[in-house]
């Protein structure tokens, strides 16, 4: 029996050649953005009518392309959509590692947990309420006012189930409750938007029916300005979090021994979460899959569990990905826009399978 | 003097109910101590715990730590003085040995944790104090029990503590590894200067090893001192009543005497052991027993002399005492 005194271990410490190093990983993060660029181009040159990629390095410089409708094209609609889809799956992803991390729960995202469809359930009230309605289309006739109106609202829903369901999980320590809680939230804020729909005019079920399919297009520059700065003030508030999102890691005893203000914690997740969902949600609809596919990809493509490299990569990922979501969703047809959430699902749900799979296999499955 | 306690009282408050586990605790803790808490489950060894760690309050009386209410400081201040080292199962996928021990650095580092050159140095030689350096960059789940939980301690050193609590750290371990890191412990109060309590059932291994033992019984009676102290004055008896405490080893005696009793004549190694062999089979072994068993060490073997038979092999001794003619 060898049992390690003090000394021998010091001298065993030196031996090690080099430690390994702890945060962010710069030439991972170059390539990322490197990728991002690229998808973002192409995601401008494909649609019902192709523009050669040289036109488009024109166009954005500020000078001609070959057609004039090009421009239009461009500018109206191709440029927001894919300023969305880079929005929007960043959001979605940041706020996924977010809730992962916090419930300590490998399939937590704002979707899984009905955090979407607290979103969902703030845009029906607004809009379908009666508050604001005006003109067929679903968020169309808003103003810039009426866009931040939809934000506010998003995300007053998606906060007030996100705190529900944190107010719940630290009463259940069983995670899978955690997602059939999640599950029962979508279900019950689902029925109160099928109550709103019962008494709505046709057009606006219409429109709210396929807003639920999740789109990146169809969101105006004036929505743009209003998702933008919420998606980056949720953004600052998430980077925020990096630090007692890390000592989360190994649950709330723990994070709070080393010094971590639990409840300030808890409502800069909350906050930020919510502001991220509920501004995606309130004018993309309630996206699936992203959220929680995102950062397992981002952890499978480095070493080690640093948020503060990890939030980067989420960001990056889920916005390339989301890119590609969109692209797919075009390719088919040409003419033909497949709903982004069946897009998402084809992809997401055989990645959820595989890491239930994978965790079933190695051991406890969620800890139970 | 790193903590102290008067009359300290600890338990439970809810609304109007109140729940108290212990009360009248005195209670001190000096620098380079290695002190075990041992009592019977339900005894509230774990609200003495908590209370200590500052994760929930006492009822009354207030616990000082170096001189300031240790319920008082700042999650950031409580954080540089006191360390944790919990029976909660760590289930983080992909985090890192490293990162582990690097988290305890958080109540020094800036908003976004950043490591410092100065604070890098701080875990390497945390991980190294522990004998974990080489387990740097292994993954935590592929790490055993032992190994984790010197890099759990690894963590707990790299905060910098004037005082480390840990909950059963032995709780998982193997014999061998529980006392390794009972050792490791004791070395590190006594290299380091921090105050260690420890919560444990290994009754021996605590015996041996601590500086300072606190039994706290079942309903809230703790008594402190030296092991040896604490034996001598009956403390043992007192803190598990429901057990025989066998002051002469040291350990509780586990075997009823079901059988009556009897006597063992003879010295040495095989003495002790035949003594031990009748306990087991459920005899009391008294000397002034009308029944004898006498041990002969011969120059090539030992022999058992029992009711005027001679056995030359202990089994064959215990199988006649247990189904007698």
């Amino acid at each position: 029996m060898s049992l390690p005194s003090v000394s021998i271990d010091a001298q065993r410490g030196l031996r090690v050649a080099a430690w390994p190093r702890v945060g962010v990983r710069t030439p991972l993060l170059v390539g990322l953005g490197v990728l991002l660029a690229c998808l973002f181009v192409v995601s401008l040159a494909v649609g019902s009518v192709s523009i050669p990629l040289g036109d488009i390095l024109k166009i954005l410089t500020g000078s001609q392309g070959e057609r004039a409708t090009w421009t239009t094209i461009l500018f109206k609609f191709r440029l927001p959509k894919a300023l969305t889809a880079v929005l929007a799956g960043a959001a979605l992803s940041v706020s996924g590692l977010q809730m992962q991390t916090l419930f300590r729960n490998p399939l937590a995202d704002p979707y899984i947990l009905g955090i979407s469809s607290g979103a969902s359930l703030g845009v029906a009230l607004l809009v379908l309420g009666g508050v604001t309605v005006s003109g067929a289309a679903f968020l169309g006739g808003l103003g810039l006012l009426g866009s931040f109106g939809i934000v506010v609202a998003a995300s007053l829903g998606a906060g007030s189930v996100f705190a529900l369901v944190i107010f719940i999980a630290r009463r259940v320590s069983n995670s899978v409750t955690l997602l059939i809680l999640g599950l029962m939230f979508g279900y019950i804020t689902g029925a109160a938007v099928s109550v709103l729909l019962y008494f709505s005019a046709p057009q606006q079920i219409q429109a709210y029916l396929s807003w639920t399919f999740g789109s990146f297009g169809g969101v105006t520059w004036d929505q743009l300005t209003a998702l933008a700065p919420v998606v980056g003030v949720g953004m600052a508030l998430a980077a925020l979090t990096v630090k007692p999102l890390n000592a989360l890691l190994l649950g709330e005893h723990y994070a709070r021994s080393m010094g971590v203000n639990l409840r300030r914690a808890r409502l800069l997740i909350l906050v930020s979460a919510s502001l991220l969902t509920g501004a995606v949600t309130a004018f993309c609809g309630p996206i699936g899959f992203l959220g929680v596919a995102v950062p397992h990809l981002a952890r499978a493509g480095q070493r080690g569990a640093d948020h503060r490299a990890l939030m980067p990569l989420c960001a990056l990922l889920g916005a390339s990905l989301a890119l590609v979501f969109d692209l797919i969703a075009q390719l088919p047809g040409g003419n033909v826009v497949l709903p982004l959430n069946a897009v998402a699902a084809l992809f997401g749900a055989p990645l959820v399978l595989v890491i239930i799979l994978r965790r079933q296999s190695a051991r406890g499955p969620f800890g139970a | 003097m790193i903590l102290t306690a008067h009359e300290l009282e600890i338990g439970y408050a809810a609304r109007s109910r109140r729940r108290s586990v212990a009360a009248h605790l005195n209670i001190e803790l000096h620098a380079g101590e290695l002190v075990c808490l041992l009592g019977p489950n339900g005894a509230g060894k774990s609200t003495l715990m908590r209370t200590l760690a500052g994760m929930q309050p006492p009822l009354s009386g207030v616990v000082q730590l170096e001189g300031e209410d240790l319920h008082r400081l700042e999650p950031a201040a409580l954080a540089q003085r006191v360390a944790v080292v919990l029976t909660e199962r760590i289930d983080a996928a992909n985090l890192t040995a490293y990162e582990l021990a690097a988290l305890g650095r958080h109540p020094y580092t800036d908003w976004s944790g950043r490591l410092s050159g100065v604070d890098e140095e701080k875990v390497r030689a945390a991980l190294r104090a522990v004998g974990a350096a080489d387990l740097a960059a292994r993954p935590v789940f592929e790490l055993s029990d032992g190994e984790r939980q010197r890099v759990l301690i690894a963590r707990a050193l790299a905060q910098e503590p004037r005082l480390i609590l840990l909950d059963e750290p032995t709780a998982f371990l193997d014999l061998p590894r529980r006392v390794e890191m009972m050792r490791l412990l004791r070395d590190l109060a006594h290299t380091s200067g921090t105050a260690i309590l420890l919560s444990t059932h290994d009754l021996d291994l605590a015996l041996r090893m601590a500086d300072v033992l606190w039994l706290l019984a079942s309903g809230g009676t703790l008594s402190v001192g030296l092991p040896e102290a604490l034996v001598l004055e009956g403390a043992f008896a007192r803190t598990f009543p429901d057990l025989e405490f066998d002051t002469l080893r040291g350990t509780f005696r586990i075997e009823d005497a079901a059988r009556g009793t009897v006597g063992v004549r003879g010295s040495g190694l095989a003495a002790v052991w035949t003594v031990r062999a009748l306990e087991r089979i459920g005899f009391a072994v008294r000397d002034d027993a009308t029944l004898c068993v006498e041990v002969e060490m011969r120059s090539d073997a030992t022999v058992w002399m029992f009711d005027g038979v001679e056995y030359h092999a202990l089994d064959l001794l215990l199988a006649a005492m247990r189904f007698p003619i």
